[in-house]
């Protein structure tokens, strides 16, 4: 029996009425591996992934039903501010804070959330921080200088650190590479299969080799359904759905 | 019509606009010399005396009214705060593109378009009243109940462009502070201040700007005496009251005196502005 | 850390003081509007609009025997009326060519220049407008006017119709230009067939609340139209406007009950020349 982190059951999300943009979606994601969400856009592979955050909750349009569970508890039950403590997320493009320096906006989880920490503590989760998303030896002269001036792909690692300075369980990726050019894509995918040992990964991509070079497990969705969920592996090897194959092999998406 | 000559056309208007600003600035200019010349620029600004002395001399200072004009102004940007600020979380934050916030920015908008003149009267006939009643003054005129009536008028300036700011805040932003678990309010204090504050000073700068030439109203309201206010129940003028008050019987040195006072006034205002907009042109940029 | 209720706490006591407050804000709107309703629409009759100012004496007599006050403000609609005529007149062409110069030359020093100056413009108070326009067209006429009352709101006009005229032609697609030139028409043809009709609704908005902002000023009247009892039509000549009665009858108590009417009647202008100019904009939406 494999260590089950993150469950959905019978989700279904839409943004208008009678129309789920997810449909029905039930899959177990495994603990401590890197799962990939594939599909064309509007297949509600998004939608799906910021459920989990509960970011849905900021426009009062969206409904859903089913539950979501988290460690064993239904995330959909509890308050969102602790569940989006426990599950991180990175999103399409870096959206660091721009008023806020590097070494805040790594704390910015902390700040937010009105948590005081001595100044040591927060060297050390500075530190920690950046030195697991590669970007310690890069910054650590300039931690007072404000986050948006760095590239494009130094920004999505200081927000990948940001979201893992709250030790978060899961770390949900919304399409993180898709603003970025093909080297800061290859230094994010690294960092992702680095960070497998401290942190389970859902990871929303509509780039077939990102999901095949960096994910465990794959689910393939389409118009709003969940087609396919297999390892990886074996769904870009040997699909068992026709929808997937067409998708696989470029027919659509 | 050939383009040359339309395009010229085109040209001219806009030569008309800064012809047009030149003239004025000309024509206040030479107004007021007069006055200047008798009593000295430096004595204008700083002398209190107003009108005839004992022996027929005249003497014209600009102090009460400069000073009656940043005490009601100020006053009335205070008085304004607490309420042009919520209304601009509501329209741009809490509610945004929702009915509730197109009714209220409706609703401000419309506050906006009251003439001034109907603005005094309100106040003349209500919040005078009420001031007497509460027993700060005999009368119930003063720099406080002008200020009072300001603050309503100007809340529209202030609340839309706050609001525009707030909007403009990224979503992606409010997300990101979102996921990392931030309330609503924690995301506004330390997401959507930060990123407005400036924009927010400059609605306010102009604000201020509305409110130091406001005429009417204040004329109404203050009492017209031409003392140096001391505290906010005194009587005073305004740089615009005065004008309004006294421009139409006076000749003369008097008359010269009121445009020197329309002169500062305009100075006054054409920075507060200018600053606003520079405010404004840095944070979009 | 902070206990999780607390958090909670303040949320909802921010949102709270937030709607508050905002509800206060429309407060005062609602007491304006309805004092001036139940004041004023006792005096509104057909005689309101038809005839002229009464004079104090006949006034009096009407109050003290508990009658409604004879006469209307008919020589103050006229007034304002003409005023307003004549100021768009003057101001309408050079605002809205100038609003196309300034769209069309967006980034040379000379536009930013002028764009600097009529927000300068836009910012100056409207008493300022009143002493200018004494000095420009009272003092070399020799009289108090129409056309200095329109000389002064023309001024006022002028930055709201640059500004307005200027943002509703940068919101146009280059691409616009570019398909009529690409056609083989002249710039000239293009900015008056393509450019202006484009924008027609975004600039016709633009007027009509310009026109809004200035049709219930009083300060720069006083010194410029300075007011008149009976109807003119000379423009040469002092003349009335709905506000200035205002004024008057504010200055005189036994006119005050028709205070009331007089600013009913310019709120519910000022408001329908809003809404028009809503509607407008809703319609004509680029």
């Amino acid at each position: 029996m494999e260590d089950i982190i993150l469950k959905f059951h019978n989700v279904c999300v839409s943004y208008t009425e009678g129309k789920n943009a997810v449909n029905d979606v039930s899959a177990d994601v495994r603990r401590g591996l890197i799962t990939s969400i594939m599909g064309p856009s509007g297949c509600g592979k998004s939608t799906l992934l910021r459920a989990v955050n509960r970011m849905h909750e900021l426009y009062p349009d969206i409904k859903i039903t089913g539950s979501i569970e988290l460690d064993g508890k239904d995330i959909l039950k509890m308050n969102p501010i602790m569940v989006r403590r426990m599950a991180g997320m990175v999103f399409q493009r870096p959206n660091p804070f721009p008023t806020m320096s590097i070494y805040e906006n790594i704390l910015a989880g902390y700040t937010l959330n009105g948590i005081r920490l001595s100044r040591a503590e927060k060297d050390e989760i500075v530190e920690s921080c950046l030195f697991n998303v590669g970007l310690w030896d890069e910054v650590k002269d300039s931690l007072t200088k404000r986050g948006s001036f760095l590239s494009g792909g130094q920004q999505q690692r200081l927000c990948i650190a940001r979201a893992l300075a709250l030790k978060p369980d899961v770390l949900l990726m919304d399409e993180p590479t898709s603003a970025l050019d093909p080297i800061a894509t290859a230094k994010i995918e690294d960092l992702l299969v680095q960070l497998k040992k401290d942190v389970t990964i859902v990871i929303v991509t509509h780039n077939m080799g990102q999901a095949a070079r960096i994910s465990d497990y794959s689910m393939f969705m389409y118009l709003g359904e969940l087609v396919e969920y297999d390892k990886t592996q074996k769904m870009f090897t040997n699909p068992k759905d026709k929808r997937t194959e067409a998708y696989l092999t470029g027919r659509f998406g | 019509m050939s383009d040359k000559i339309f395009k010229k056309l085109l040209f001219v208007s806009a030569l008309v606009i800064m012809i047009v600003c030149g003239a004025l600035f000309y024509s206040l200019m030479s107004g007021s010399l007069p006055a200047f010349r008798e009593l000295g620029f430096f004595r204008f600004i700083v002398s209190s005396e107003w009108g005839m002395n004992s022996d027929g001399s005249e003497h014209y200072g600009a102090l009460p009214f400069i000073v009656g004009t940043l005490m009601t102004s100020f006053t009335a940007l205070l008085l304004c705060f607490p309420f042009s600020l919520p209304v601009a979380f509501f329209v741009g934050e809490y509610y945004n593109n929702t009915v509730v916030a197109k009714v209220l920015s409706t609703i401000v908008d419309l506050l906006a378009g009251i003439p001034s003149i109907v603005y005094g009267l309100w106040g003349f006939y209500v919040i005078r009243p009420f001031m007497v009643s509460l027993g700060l003054s005999e009368q119930g005129f003063g720099i406080l109940t002008a200020s009072i009536v300001l603050a309503i008028m100007i809340i529209p300036y202030s609340a839309s462009l706050s609001a525009e700011f707030i909007r403009m805040v990224p979503r992606e932003l409010k997300e990101g502070a979102y996921s990392l678990g931030a309330t609503r309010a924690e995301m506004i204090r330390r997401v959507i201040m930060p990123n407005v504050s400036s924009g927010m000073i400059s609605s306010y700068i102009l604000a201020l700007g509305r409110a130091l030439g406001e005429t009417m109203a204040v004329t109404m309201l203050i009492g017209n005496t031409n003392n140096v206010p001391i505290s906010l129940s005194d009587t005073a003028n305004t740089m615009a009251s005065v004008i309004a008050n006294q421009f139409g019987e006076a000749d003369g040195l008097k008359l010269s005196s009121l445009i020197a006072i329309g002169l500062i006034l305009f100075i006054i205002t054409a920075i507060i502005n200018y600053i606003g907009r520079l405010i404004i042109k840095r944070q979009s940029l | 850390m902070k206990s999780y209720s607390i958090r909670i706490l303040k949320d909802r006591l921010l949102k709270t003081m937030v709607i508050i407050l905002s509800v206060l804000t429309c407060v005062p709107l609602v007491l304006i509007i309805g004092k001036v309703l139940l004041k004023g629409y006792r005096q509104i009759n057909l005689s309101f609009f038809t005839e002229t100012t009464p004079s104090t004496l006949d006034a009096m007599l009407a109050v003290n025997n508990n009658q409604l006050i004879p006469g209307g403000i008919a020589n103050g609609i006229t007034g304002t009326m003409m005023m307003v005529l004549i100021a768009t007149v003057i101001a309408v062409p050079i605002g809205l060519l100038c609003g196309v110069y300034l769209s069309e030359n967006r980034k040379t020093r000379f536009a930013g220049i002028i764009r600097f100056l009529t927000e300068i413009l836009q910012g100056t108070p409207s008493i300022i407008t009143g002493i200018i326009a004494y000095i420009w067209v009272v003092v070399p006429m020799r009289s108090y006017s129409a056309i200095a009352g329109s000389v002064s709101l023309a001024i006022m006009l002028l930055p709201l119709i640059i500004r307005s005229t200027e943002e509703t032609l940068n919101l146009l697609p280059e691409s616009l230009k570019e398909a009529s030139l690409s056609l083989g028409s002249s710039y000239t043809m293009m900015v008056l067939k393509v450019l202006i009709p484009s924008a027609f609704g975004g600039i016709l908005t633009g007027i009509l609340l310009a026109i809004s902002r200035v049709i219930g000023e009083t300060a720069p009247l006083m010194l410029t139209a300075l007011g008149a009892s009976a109807i003119q039509w000379d423009p040469a000549k002092p003349t009335s406007a709905v506000s200035l009665l205002i004024w008057e009858f504010y200055n005189d108590p036994n006119l005050s009950n028709m205070i009331w009417s007089a600013s009913l009647f310019l709120l519910i202008l000022v408001l329908v020349l809003n809404l028009t100019a809503k509607k407008i904009a809703k319609k004509w939406k680029i």
